[in-house]
């Protein structure tokens, strides 16, 4: 009999089991399906910018030379990037550009550019391309034959590219890249007189006394500017240590006001309550604004809104742990006849400080995150650095480091915060 | 006598201890306090603004904004209206970045738990991935994101969904770390693949707790999307910098995105802590009412 009934009853639980199953790949493909059309996915394949793509990949493991010409003083500029900061001094350059009256410029292979009154390109396997840049255009003799599609020329400018470098000719300017792997002048500029030297005799050197000359040296060195970065990495850690602690302390007397077995009073754990709420529900991005909007950029201002932030979540959970403490220690403690500040120094707060720690601690590695993403809104740390070179569309190799150091720093905080986690927690509750 | 003596020892041994004990938390609370005040001093004074000459304008812009909103309270239901679309587009960013992460986390914690990975070489390279994608934060990829494939919902989307695979992943698998085995090795007597052993034996044990971490990181993701916004990836963030930049004449439409986006993450909290807490305790109050 039961038996009987049994059956149709687990049968219809089994296909009412296998048609959830179905429905939910159904219900995540539908809404992937809207998503596709509303974020306009299709359209992504013309938004996707190849050329920016092939920048930032080739930017990332090389770095570019400049060798440029001003056609109409015949003054000759070597730099690295491009860039001020990189040019060579004058009447000096790199060991494959020979200036003289007319600059020549071995790109390798074959490959050689001459700078004077004519420039002139000689492509292995192709010929040779000469331009005499004047008032009336560039003037370009290209070989016989069809234009390779390596070659884009018109009157007023003709540009090769090729396996060794780039020439690119207007009349005003010719302008020589020649490509190289690794990141340029990372340890000392081009004006240092460590550049260039093997890292043996630098390390000699150090030895004889130079070792603070060197690391002075490499410390303000104008491209990768090492001191601020490290600045940056303090000011952004700074902001999550003020922020992460500054909170827990504002939040532990919050949480005993919003704590059941506390705080009898209903109406003021209520407003306790809907305090918490309202700082976490406002977000750190608006806190962020409204703070910076005071403060203006800097560490202070991101260290105040995960500060705010975070004194809503904390306060919520020290809430919580608080209405779970166990009452018979404090009932031991009272029968001692302890005052009421003796009973939380001895009956709670040895309870709770392991778990409040704990949560602390992991907050401390997630802010370090936030720190940086704060900053990239402010203006301040690690973050704003990163904001600044993505901004300059090509001073990628910079953006990969400071990714790196982002990337190591949250680590780093994530073993630390682990570390001293255990150690704490441990140690408490070794103690009784 | 001698009992005495040992027990006038242990005293002797124990305030000994205790006192050791209490220097070394006051010497750690001196510090940490001393850590607090340089930190605090130091952030000061790198600041543009100081503390305590910023403390009096720290309402300034709110009054502004609230001002503005009460001086064109009518106006407001208007831009609700108006900026609907873009709170639905930010809601969407983290949906499906949610979504993705969490399916893509899924199959990352099944290759990274050490029993259920089917190539156990590669648990270690793996856990180093979900590491570094834990570690960058999302504007970082973002950023990049948007340098290529231009502006607009998708780099939002894919930054905060790398970023939810390596959360995520990392609590799914310390869930199915907790996973009984028994299931697993019935599938594999009756010749189960790999595939079969972990979507019948596994998954069906941890789903409700893979969904709960799931929601609880929707509610982060719908801040995090709302923040790349702010740096250029469309939905509502967006529209923020858009309004905040304008200046006065437009806070009162800031006001409003300010209330959508505040409301949101409170009906979102409250609804995932809610149906976090059914997932956890479900079984307990279908007990309890039957």
């Amino acid at each position: 009999m039961t038996v009987m009934l049994l059956q149709p009853q687990t049968i219809a639980r089994f296909r009412r089991k296998r048609l959830t199953a179905m429905a939910v790949p159904v219900v995540i493909i539908a809404y992937f399906t809207y998503i596709f059309v509303a974020f306009d996915m299709a359209g992504l394949a013309d938004r996707v910018s190849v050329e920016n793509a092939r920048t930032l990949v080739s930017d990332i493991y090389s770095y570019k030379t400049h060798v440029a010409r001003d056609n109409r003083t015949g003054d000759v500029i070597v730099s690295i990037e491009g860039e001020r900061k990189g040019e060579y001094p004058q009447g000096s350059a790199p060991d494959w550009v020979t200036l003289g009256d007319d600059t020549v410029i071995d790109l390798g292979a074959g490959h050689v550019v001459t700078f004077g009154a004519q420039v002139t390109y000689d492509v292995p396997g192709y010929g040779r391309i000469v331009t005499t840049p004047g008032s009336s255009g560039v003037n370009a003799v290209l070989p016989a034959g069809d234009l390779p599609d390596w070659i884009s020329a018109s009157k007023n400018r003709i540009s090769v590219t090729t396996d060794a470098g780039r020439v690119t000719v207007t009349r005003n300017r010719a302008e020589v890249f020649r490509y190289a792997l690794g990141w340029e002048l990372f340890f000392f500029t081009l004006d240092s007189p460590y550049y260039g030297l093997s890292l043996g005799e630098v390390t000699s050197r150090a030895f004889t006394g130079e070792a603070g000359a060197i690391w002075d040296a490499f410390w303000s060195n104008k491209m990768w500017r090492h001191g601020d970065v490290a600045w940056a990495l303090v000011e952004t850690i700074l902001m999550a240590f003020l922020g992460t602690f500054g909170a827990a302390i504002v939040a532990l007397p919050l949480g005993f006001l919003a704590a059941k077995n506390f705080t009898p009073l209903g109406s003021l754990r209520f407003v306790a309550r809907r305090l918490f709420d309202f700082l976490r529900g406002v977000d750190g991005l608006i806190w962020t604004i409204v703070l910076s909007r005071a403060y203006g950029p800097g560490p202070l201002t991101g260290a105040l809104a995960i500060l705010l932030t975070d004194t809503g979540s904390f306060g919520k959970m020290f809430s919580e742990a608080l209405e779970n403490v166990d009452d018979k220690q404090i009932e031991g403690i009272t029968s001692t006849g302890a005052k009421p500040l003796q009973r939380y120094r001895f009956g709670v707060i040895p309870q709770i400080t392991p778990i409040l720690l704990s949560q602390v601690l992991y907050y401390l590695e997630s802010n370090t995150r936030s720190a940086t993403i704060i900053g990239a809104i402010t203006g301040g740390g690690i973050g704003l650095l990163l904001t600044q070179a993505i901004i300059t569309q090509k001073d990628w190799e910079e953006v990969t480091y400071y990714i790196v150091l982002i990337i190591v720093m949250v680590m780093m905080m994530d073993t630390f915060s682990g570390w001293l986690r255990r150690k704490l927690i441990k140690g408490k509750e070794g103690g009784h | 006598m001698a009992e005495l003596q040992s027990a006038g020892d242990i005293k002797t041994e124990y305030l000994a201890q205790m006192r050791s004990k209490r220097v070394m938390n006051l010497i750690l609370l001196l510090v940490f306090v001393a850590l607090m005040l340089a930190g605090f001093q130091t952030a000061n004074d790198r600041n543009a603004g100081g503390f305590w000459d910023g403390l009096p304008n720290i309402f300034d812009f709110p009054a502004d904004v609230i001002g503005e909103a009460i001086a064109r309270a009518p106006l407001l239901p208007g831009y609700f209206v108006k900026y609907f679309p873009s709170l639905i587009e930010t809601i969407n960013i983290a949906g499906a970045a949610t979504l993705l992460g969490a399916m893509i986390g899924l199959v990352m914690s099944l290759l990274v738990t050490r029993g259920l990975a089917p190539v156990p070489w590669l648990v270690g390279p793996l856990r180093r991935i979900l590491d570094i994608l834990r570690a960058v934060p999302e504007i970082v990829i973002a950023l990049v994101l948007i340098f290529l494939l231009g502006g607009g919902p998708v780099p939002a989307m894919i930054a905060i969904a790398l970023h939810t695979v390596g959360a995520l992943g990392k609590l799914f698998s310390e869930v199915n770390e907790n996973a009984s085995l028994k299931p697993i090795e019935g599938l594999a007597s009756v010749g189960a693949g790999w595939v079969q052993r972990m979507w019948l034996g596994v998954v069906p044990q941890v789903a409700p707790n893979y969904l709960s971490y799931a929601l609880l990181r929707f509610e982060i993701n719908i801040r995090a999307s709302a923040i790349l916004g702010f740096v250029g990836a469309g939905g509502i963030g967006y529209d923020l910098r858009n309004t905040m930049s304008w200046g006065q004449g437009k806070f009162d439409e800031a006001a409003a995105i300010f209330l959508l986006l505040f409301g949101t993450i409170v009906v979102v909290d409250q609804v995932s802590s809610f149906l976090r807490n059914r997932l956890t305790h479900g079984a307990k109050n279908q007990e309890a009412h039957p």
